[in-house]
């Protein structure tokens, strides 16, 4: 599995404006909607669920990235969306620390192993230095689109 | 220094998603010894939750855990025993 396979590419974000978790999580919704992924009436829904989980325990696993995600029976086909903030979001990051770039993905909730790889997928590339930092320095939806391409075809080192 | 090991078949239906990961490390890291987790040769840190994601143990994955150190017995037995109850999930 590719990034660009699940990845919605007219949902990637080079400036997110929010700079709390809850408002960079509606920004994203609002992109991935805007962008014919996921249907306008979920939206509510999708974010109080992504919120509730949140809450339970943060996906700010640290290095300033977050994966928010959430399953739903209504989602019938897997789409993630990156948003990158210059500012830098209070996320309740497991290292306290502001996160710089978010990876959300919305999968089917009948389908928890496909979801496993596209976490696999988006967690190894995090786990890459240079990944991060080149992300990080993305100012157009289009650099977050080739970098994504990068990482695919393992352009990137580890 | 000592190390104990052992294999565990993921059994929850929705695998080690971050849910069960992260409660994974919260018990790997209540030890002090060194916990590996190992699936298919890939071996990744048992106290990072990026790491153990980078696993996507799926239901039915078997996966070797391994710990080294003072504690590696308890360490061992402990996060055996949060595998084969499914995480609390089911």
């Amino acid at each position: 599995m590719k990034l660009l396979d699940f990845v919605c590419t007219d949902a990637l974000i080079s400036d997110l404006q929010a700079t709390d978790r809850d408002a960079a999580i509606n920004e994203i919704l609002d992109k991935l909607i805007e962008a014919g992924a996921v249907e306008a009436g979920l939206k509510d829904e999708l974010v109080s669920l992504i919120i509730e989980r949140e809450n339970h325990g943060s996906t700010g696993f640290g290095k300033g990235v977050a994966v928010p995600h959430v399953k739903h029976e209504n989602i019938t086909k897997m789409y993630a969306a990156v948003g990158i903030s210059q500012k830098g979001v209070d996320f309740n990051a497991l290292d306290k620390q502001p996160v710089y770039s978010v990876f959300m993905l919305l999968s089917p909730k009948d389908n928890p192993d496909e979801h496993l790889q596209a976490m696999e997928n988006i967690f190894s590339n995090l786990q890459k230095d240079q990944f991060r930092r080149f992300l990080r320095q993305s100012t157009s939806a289009e650099e977050i689109k080739d970098l994504l391409n990068e990482a695919d075809t393992q352009q990137l080192p580890g | 220094m000592n190390m104990v090991k052992t294999k565990v078949t993921i059994t929850n239906s929705l695998g080690m998603h971050a849910r069960p990961a992260m409660a994974f490390v919260d018990a790997a890291s209540g030890f002090a010894s060194n916990i590996k987790v190992i699936k298919d040769g890939q071996e990744v840190d048992g106290k990072s939750i990026m790491h153990l994601m980078m696993l996507a143990a799926t239901k039915g994955t078997e996966l070797e855990i391994v710990a080294e150190g003072d504690d590696a017995e308890q360490a061992i037995e402990s996060l055996k025993d949060l595998v084969d109850r499914k995480f609390d999930e089911e």
